[in-house]
């Protein structure tokens, strides 16, 4: 495992007093994750980010007898990560504040199903409006319930999960390369911020070196997947704010950048590419690749131009939606949401990976913590985008894109990425073949599903549309 | 508000001339589809193909050659073509491989006849020979599916044109078009739009895990496609696939193009 990483064993019950020195020197809890090393043993292990630019800490706690205390009480954003590890490894987290299924529950008949928890309300004024999974237009199936009185909502619920596809189990027995396969079939449109992530993971594990023009080529993949990612974020926002033309403005933009990805890749998302090592093949990046990201760049510039121009539109960011730091940061929100909110954490930044070490990123960041903000923070972000592509290209010198990467038998490694939603990581275990034995993902949607409900309480109808794609969630990667 | 008009107006027409003009602005250039067969070239006990493959959609023969590969299964993944040594998987283009029958996804070595021209044309274009309006349910994707099956309505590929509109209801719906393995979470909210489209109605099955659960089927909790769960017009594999398929998989069901692969090869013109 890499220096950038420091491991340790605690004690059940020294895990409270951990946090709290934690907490206390302005850390954060990052993840948590249970697997068994052995046949009839668990152990859960907690990721910790101690502070900006120091390393991560893993922590490694037996749960061999089933139960742990539960740290979402000081930790909040943990609740979910405990609630999964209940669900799906049968642990009791003592203490937990909400011990309701999460991620899945079998039901009388015995099929499997997403968990479904009403809260209590006393006020019979109070309706329940119940919207989805199949929700109008083309979306991804979730089921949202509203309690509310009139226009105001009292109480937010989103029942997520029904996607739950197990891909965490899938991944168990397949081979390093098959894996990466699955990686990028995890979230579609993380594509390549997930593979990244995998293939960095057994990297970690095999100790190998990726050769740099693998780097660096990873790095032009995945700063184009942010640029179609926010022009898709900019489409929606602009449909929710009731800007048609707008909307189908940056839809094809990104339609744009994604047929720039095919030409480049062979694949619209820039699948099939990336592997344990470095790249499968080389990618002939086009002498001309500069003038058409030059092109791109003042068409996105004009359109942001217009859309920070549009009183309409803006009217209905403004106040809308807001994520307060201390919450953005109890509840463990991530990417541009959590700059969005004041919080100046970028993975690329603060823990370099791929070429990132090399380049300068700046770190977009606002303090408001509003749809505004958020979508202001994602607007530099395509700005800066297309900066670090200008840096990179030059830099694309010829030389090998692999480099033999066989993770030892038994062996750990983890692997992070700044996706366009935010910070991702695997945690990837190997068999006594060199086989997967338990791969770990943590998605940023994961995280910013678990804060989008704080902003949404105590609101109104009106805004919760454009609050919803001020927030540029996916489902998939929540769900997995 | 006029700005925006003005603006868009200014920026012309930004719609494919595709399918009804030029046959080559659909926009997918450069992207690699299904891996093409020369089966000729394969060599003894090699498995190399059948080894890597991460759905499992190739079988070998018991000489180790190349037997059967299942469109329907395959991701586009590249591995087989990357590890073949002997040039038998190639790197293709083909990404429109919508059908109806499940079996034509399924090359093999030695097929059998060709089925006799399934539809007349009539058949169609009595229940659907206006618009047709399509309900769709992500029924446990990557969201890989949803992403492309939005690009519709970007003004490239612009859908309307064609008279083929997303609706909301599926009592408005006349096709229900599927993503996704069919968790098990998803599976009756399936069932219950399925349920309550009005009769005539049609299914497409849109993305290798809608067809036969892909690279993520087959789990606790992920399901195995839409076979055996709903009666499928058009089978659609791919992962994703592209805006172009997918619009030339609603024109086939539609019985505006023709079907293009029969028994996993390619029958043009």
């Amino acid at each position: 495992m890499s220096a950038s990483v420091r491991a340790a064993n605690l004690d059940a019950q020294a895990l409270p007093t951990r946090l709290e020195q934690l907490l206390g020197a302005g850390g954060r809890m990052q993840m948590a994750y249970a697997w068994h090393p052995q046949p009839g043993r668990t152990e859960v292990r907690y990721l910790a980010a101690p502070g900006p630019r120091q390393p991560f800490e893993l922590w490694s706690c037996r749960a061999d007898g089933g139960e742990l205390p539960s740290l979402a009480l000081r930790a909040p954003l943990l609740g979910w990560y405990e609630r999964e590890m209940q669900d799906l490894y049968g642990l009791a987290f003592r203490g937990h504040p909400e011990p309701y299924p999460l991620v899945v529950e079998r039901s009388a008949e015995g099929t499997l199903r997403a968990p479904l928890v009403l809260p209590e309300v006393s006020d019979p004024q109070v309706q329940l409006l119940g919207f989805g999974p199949v929700r109008a237009d083309v979306l991804e199936s979730a089921q949202f319930l509203f309690f509310y009185l009139g226009e105001a909502i009292v109480h937010y619920l989103p029942r997520l999960f029904l996607k739950h596809r197990g891909m965490e189990a899938k991944f168990e027995g397949a081979s390093p390369m098959h894996g990466c396969v699955l990686a990028e079939r995890v979230s579609g449109v993380g594509s390549v911020a997930h593979a990244l992530a995998y293939c960095q993971a057994v990297e970690d594990a095999a100790g190998c070196t990726v050769p740099p023009r693998a780097k660096r080529l990873r790095v032009l993949l995945a700063e184009l997947e942010r640029l179609y990612n926010h022009l898709h974020y900019f489409g929606q926002l602009a449909d929710s704010t009731t800007l048609k033309v707008g909307q189908a403005e940056g839809r094809l933009l990104e339609e744009r950048i994604k047929q720039l990805a095919g030409r480049l890749t062979g694949q619209r998302f820039m699948r099939n590419l990336l592997c344990p090592g470095g790249l499968r093949r080389d990618v002939a990046v086009p002498v001309d690749l500069a003038d058409t990201l030059q092109r791109l760049r003042r068409e996105v510039e004009s359109y942001l131009a217009q859309l920070e121009r549009t009183t309409s539109y803006l009217d209905r960011l403004l106040a809308t939606g807001v994520l307060r730091k201390d919450v953005a940061f109890d509840q463990g929100a991530t990417g541009p949401v959590e700059r969005a909110s004041g919080l100046d954490r970028d993975l690329r930044r603060d823990h370099p990976y791929a070429a990132y070490d090399e380049l300068h990123v700046p770190v977009a960041l606002a303090e408001e913590g509003d749809a505004y903000a958020r979508a202001r923070v994602r607007a530099a972000e395509l700005r800066a985008g297309f900066d670090l592509l200008e840096l990179l290209l030059p830099r694309l010198e010829h030389g090998p894109v692999y480099a033999p990467c066989a993770p030892e038998p038994l062996g750990f490694g983890l692997g992070w990425a700044e996706s366009p939603r935010g910070s991702l990581y695997y945690a990837v275990h190997l068999d006594a073949q060199g086989m997967l034995a338990r791969v770990k993902i943590k998605s940023p949607s994961f995280s910013n599903w678990r804060a989008f409900p704080f902003t949404v309480h105590q609101t109104n109808m009106m805004d919760y549309a454009i609050n919803e794609a001020s927030f540029g969630l996916t489902i998939a990667g929540c769900d997995r | 508000m006029p700005l925006w008009t003005l603006r868009g107006l200014a920026q012309g027409i930004a719609t494919a001339d595709w399918p009804h003009g030029a046959a080559d602005a659909h926009g997918q250039q450069g992207t690699l589809g299904m891996p093409r067969i020369a089966a000729e070239r394969c060599a003894d006990a090699c498995h190399r193909c059948a080894d890597v493959c991460p759905t499992q959609a190739i079988r070998l023969d018991t000489r180790g050659h190349l037997e059967s590969l299942d469109y329907g299964r395959c991701v586009a993944c590249q591995l087989c073509v990357e590890t073949c040594p002997a040039g038998t998987l190639q790197p293709g283009g083909e990404w429109a491989f919508g059908v109806r029958e499940r079996e034509d996804l399924e090359w093999t070595l030695a097929p059998g006849p060709l089925p006799a021209e399934e539809r007349l044309a009539a058949h169609i274009e009595q229940s659907f020979r206006g618009s047709l309006h399509v309900r769709h349910v992500d029924a446990g994707s990557c969201n890989g599916c949803e992403s492309e099956l939005q690009a519709l309505n970007n003004p490239f590929y612009n859908l309307h044109r064609l008279g083929i509109f997303f609706t909301a209801s599926p009592r408005a719906a006349d096709l229900l078009l599927v993503t996704g393995t069919v968790t098990a979470a998803m599976r009756e909210p399936l069932l219950a739009a399925w349920e309550a489209m009005p009769a005539p109605k049609r299914v497409l099955a849109c993305g290798t895990c809608a067809v036969s659960g892909g690279a993520c089927g087959g789990t606790y909790a992920s399901g195995r496609g839409l076979d055996g769960v709903l009666p499928v017009d058009v089978w659609l594999p791919g992962c994703p696939p592209n805006p172009a398929a997918i619009i030339e998989a609603l024109l086939l069901l539609l019985e505006r193009k023709p079907q293009r692969v029969k028994g996993g090869r390619l029958h043009d013109g």
